[in-house]
């Protein structure tokens, strides 16, 4: 019986690179898969290609290539990757010149662009999700705007024999599915079929999230060789039914329980998950261990896609300027109060024009603030905090400012300070209709 | 007892929403840990830090609970002034929450 084994080589643009060698190495998989780009990730890399034509690729793409080039071609393994960001031609060409240096031949590339419909949304006027309000209003400040492509370009791509595949902005479990869809001759409109595979996507997209990784907590779930935690791999029946599983001899685990909690991982509605390809229904799913590091998952079920694509919009909003600072020893806790208190009266008194501030203790309150936090005993250390929003870089600025001066000018002892100050890309989003989003592929050969 | 006694948890993001599971360790637990810790309870739990309404999604299929926290980000990771900008951190503040002992 066929199978189709997919493995995933990073699960963040940051993401550790010998993972994805050891899966190509040893895990015998035909495809491997490198989901590297978070929704701010587009914005920031179209602000680099505005600056330079041939920049907006992901930074590690060079140094990803390199290491899982070589050992792709020779065990057959194709590769696809949204790595090209904000540019996949881009992406491509610089993919094919470290092909060359590395003496690859005969090696077909592909590179979808399509995602980006910056000129539709400032031509047009959408309703933003997140506040009811209408796209237009942030015009002038708009840097990006990428629509989340489904899988159907991936599977062309692969069907005019691709080897390597570079996307922008395509859904996070579409380039997981799309070899599985190619393979075995899948009907894009077996709902089912498609819900089930997006949850074989949806667990291998964040690589080592399901193999042990970002799940520790000594005593309570413990892992074996975290150092060298390796990354998963799904195992793809002809009927949709997976087995997630990793190179065996690699650090990590894959058990129900990391299964699980990879799989309600940024799922709001299990019944209704929605991405480009299907409206997928996790309530129903199946898992079971079928042997050491082996989970079995079948049970996904889908209804058709919707008729509008997500967009990812980004702008730029405000600035926020930043400054901490530690407290140790006897009395840290009132020291640091004592701290906060003063820079508050320093940044009335000087006039620093924010939007917002937040005042955090770090080591008692600064990630769930004090109700939550509350343990009864005083840490012996605490950092001291202060972050605010403002509309310019110069005014974020005094805000580190004001906390740097606490050295000769606050409570005794403090050490460490640090202060910084940057522009805020945020990101909103919106839905469009899918006939104002149409792909295209290209090809280079080496 | 505290809820890490029971349970496991994953925190995702999307804008300022927070998804927060819920998973038993036992199986066994999932309709005693259903019972317990309904919508009220969680949104009390974060009542210093969630400014929206919380929605509750069960999954006995699993064995697991999924929270989903509206406005608990402070403005989402793209924009938000917290040190945890994803707000990933949160679903150890969930298993922070006193339990019955005998739940």
């Amino acid at each position: 019986m066929k199978k189709v084994r997919i493995g995933s080589g990073a699960g963040y643009a940051g993401d550790r690179i010998e993972p994805a060698f050891e899966l190509a190495e040893k895990g015998n998989i035909q495809y491997l898969v490198f989901e590297c780009l978070a929704e701010r990730t587009i914005a920031i890399a179209q602000q680099a290609k505005m600056k330079d034509p041939n920049a907006g690729y992901d930074a590690l793409l060079v140094a990803r290539m390199e290491a899982c080039l070589p050992v792709c071609r020779k065990n057959k393994v194709k590769i696809i990757t949204n790595m090209g960001a904000a540019n996949p031609v881009a992406g491509m060409r610089k993919i094919r010149e470290t092909a060359h240096k590395l003496g690859l031949e005969g090696l077909k590339i592909a590179a979808v662009t399509g995602d980006d419909v910056l000129e539709v949304v400032k031509q047009g006027d959408f309703i933003l999700e997140e506040t009811g309000g209408k796209s237009s209003a942030l015009k002038d400040r708009m840097v990006s705007a990428n629509a989340y492509l489904g899988s159907q370009c991936v599977v062309e791509a692969l069907k005019n024999g691709a080897d390597v595949i570079i996307t922008g902005r395509v859904a996070d479990p579409a380039i997981f599915i799309a070899p599985a869809i190619y393979e075995f001759g899948w009907s894009m409109e077996d709902w089912n079929l498609m819900g089930q595979a997006t949850v074989m996507g949806h667990l291998l997209e964040c690589a080592g999230q399901i193999t042990g990784g970002y799940f520790a907590d000594p005593g309570y779930k413990d892992v074996p060789g975290l150092g060298r935690l390796g990354f998963p791999l799904a195992e793809v029946q002809e009927d949709g039914a997976f087995i997630v599983t990793k190179v065996p001899g690699s650090g990590g685990m894959v058990t129900l329980a990391t299964c699980k909690e990879q799989f309600l991982y940024e799922i709001h509605d299990p019944a209704k998950y929605v991405t480009p390809d299907v409206v997928a229904d996790y309530t129903k799913v199946q898992m079971k261990e079928v042997g050491k590091d082996q989970v079995l998952i079948t049970g996904g079920h889908g209804r058709p896609k919707t008729n509008t694509l997500k967009v990812s919009i980004g702008y730029v909003d405000s600035y926020i300027g930043e400054g901490q600072i530690s407290y140790g020893g006897p009395g840290a806790v009132p020291r640091g109060r004592l701290a906060l208190e003063i820079v508050a009266e320093r940044l009335k008194l000087s006039g620093v024009k924010f939007d917002e501030i937040r005042y955090d203790l770090i080591g008692l309150n600064s990630l769930h603030k004090d109700k939550i936090s509350k343990t009864g005993h005083e840490p012996y250390e605490v950092r001291v905090r202060v972050a605010g929003r403002t509309q310019n870089m110069k005014e974020a600025v005094r805000i580190g400012n004001e906390v740097e001066t606490l050295y000769t000018n606050g409570p005794a002892g403090g050490g460490g300070a640090w202060k910084a100050a940057r522009e805020v890309v945020a990101m909103v989003s919106t839905l469009i209709p899918r006939s104002h989003v149409n792909y295209s592929i290209h090809y280079e050969v080496i | 007892m505290k809820l890490r006694e029971i349970a496991h948890s994953r925190t995702g993001d999307k804008g300022n929403t927070a998804n927060i599971s819920v998973i038993a360790r036992d199986p066994q637990k999932y309709a005693a840990l259903a019972r317990y810790l309904t919508e009220e309870r969680v949104k009390e739990h974060f009542s210093e830090i969630v400014e929206g309404k919380v929605s509750r999604y069960e999954l006995p299929n699993i064995g697991a609970l999924n929270f989903v926290l509206y406005g608990a980000l402070s403005g989402g990771v793209t924009r938000t002034l917290a040190m945890d900008l994803h707000g990933k951190s949160l679903c150890m503040a969930l298993m922070n929450m006193d339990i019955p002992d005998d739940l």
